[in-house]
């Protein structure tokens, strides 16, 4: 990526926006997180440091273990999308991963991916997990490594550059046939969470699953999500952060943004096409323009966020 | 009794023997019973199945995405099944399974313990 990275033109970057791939940084900017780009926050002169301080980059669906035809190499996408993330001219001062870290909830699997984790600059990492990370029989592996930020329940928050972050879990308690669920206790814990916090703290909720519907069928949204955002509309500034379904969706509705990153790993058929959720089978030459990570940058002050999704290529 | 006679008992005996056996043999298939569900294009095939108590159901998934086989009531639970990997449980007690993907939550199917 770095000899990409010297040759990256205006097409090229242009194309890196079309395919969104490697990730997406986040830049807080008039109340809302603006994705931007990673490849081309990680380019300086096209302008993504004009957006701010880069606070976090979100990092999803890395499927460590996954090793079929859509992608054999989900180890050295990562490492392709760490080097973009390194090569940041400032750095984020947090990585969040949303989830899906491994494929399969081996031990093996959280092994490597923590190995290939330190490779990153920042070290500050703030995760959620996924469906596949909770497949063990004994939902143990992922909380034995992940668990101590939440006490092992899985949800937790915390304040980092004035902006409230949390993270939740929804993807235990599946009703058959239904979506993700945060059940009444977490939604209580949120409740008393936010009780007493200005409107003005912006803040950013980051989950596994989509907290909106995007496509019931599919299970890609959770059941009681609505009972969450009730919580989040009194505030100015709010950013839901997704993964899961290895695409960048966005929506805007009142203060409320929500955007799903893509995938370092593999990708997702568009909601509907085909006869599931599986890995996306793409030539060899597409797959890197459409796995990337999100970024978010501060503009000015916290309460503008700007958020930059980036294309391995 | 006559050495004639003890043979004839002994055969008989060997007869009700063989009986029993007959009749025992066919209920050693019946326990050790198999049948078997995939996992393929998300969805759960055949479902609802029906099989006999003590009868062994084995799940294999034929995705290129992993699935699980989790039942409603926590009879059975396996872990993240890979393409091509199994999970299997011995049903011993009648009754109706319900079972689902915990992965895929619309992946649902049932198992019929007669």
């Amino acid at each position: 990526m770095s000899d990409d990275q010297s040759l990256l033109s205006r097409r090229n970057a242009l194309k890196c926006m079309a395919y969104g791939g490697a990730g997406t940084l986040f830049a807080l900017s008039g109340g809302v997180f603006t994705p931007i780009d990673l490849a081309m926050a990680a380019s300086d002169k096209y302008g993504a440091a004009k957006l701010g301080k880069p606070l976090f980059v979100q990092i999803s669906d890395t499927h460590i273990g996954f090793n079929k035809e859509a992608n054999p190499d989900v180890n050295g996408t990562l490492t392709q999308t760490i080097d973009i993330v390194n090569g940041m001219s400032a750095q984020p001062e947090l990585i969040i991963h949303t989830g899906d870290i491994t494929h399969l909830s081996k031990p093996a699997e959280f092994d490597l991916a923590q190995q290939l984790f330190t490779r990153l600059r920042t070290t500050e990492m703030h995760t959620v997990p996924g469906e596949h990370d909770t497949s063990d029989a004994t939902v143990t592996e992922y909380f034995n490594r992940f668990g101590k930020a939440s006490n092992n329940k899985g949800y937790y928050s915390f304040d980092h550059y004035g902006v409230h972050f949390i993270g939740l879990i929804n993807v235990l308690q599946f009703k058959p046939g239904g979506l993700g669920t945060l059940g009444d206790e977490q939604l209580a814990w949120v409740a008393a969470d936010l009780k007493g916090r200005s409107a003005s703290t912006p803040v950013v909720v980051f989950a596994h699953m989509p907290l909106w519907t995007i496509y019931e069928p599919w299970g890609w949204g959770t059941g009681d999500a609505d009972q969450l955002m009730s919580q989040l509309r009194r505030f100015g500034s709010v950013t839901v952060l997704n993964g899961h379904i290895h695409q960048i969706v966005q929506k805007v509705e009142g203060n409320i943004t929500f955007h799903t990153a893509r995938s370092t790993s593999y990708p997702q058929p568009v909601a509907g096409v085909g006869s599931g959720p599986g890995p996306l089978k793409v030539p060899a030459d597409q797959l890197a323009a459409m796995l990337g990570i999100t970024s978010v940058s501060v503009v000015k002050h916290p309460s503008s966020l700007a958020l930059n999704d980036t294309a391995l290529a | 009794m006559n050495i004639r006679r003890t043979q004839m008992l002994l055969t008989a005996a060997g007869m009700l023997i063989l009986g029993a056996m007959e009749v025992y043999l066919p209920s050693v298939a019946e326990t050790s019973d198999t049948a078997k569900i995939v996992a393929k294009d998300f969805m759960f095939n055949p479902t609802p199945l029906t099989v006999k108590a003590g009868a062994t159901v084995t799940w294999t998934n034929m995705d290129d995405e992993p699935h699980t086989v989790v039942s409603d009531t926590g009879a059975f639970k396996s872990g993240g099944l890979d393409t091509n990997e199994s999970f299997s449980y011995k049903f011993d007690k009648p009754g109706t399974y319900h079972f689902t993907c915990s992965i895929h939550p619309r992946m649902v199917g049932t198992v019929v313990v007669q």
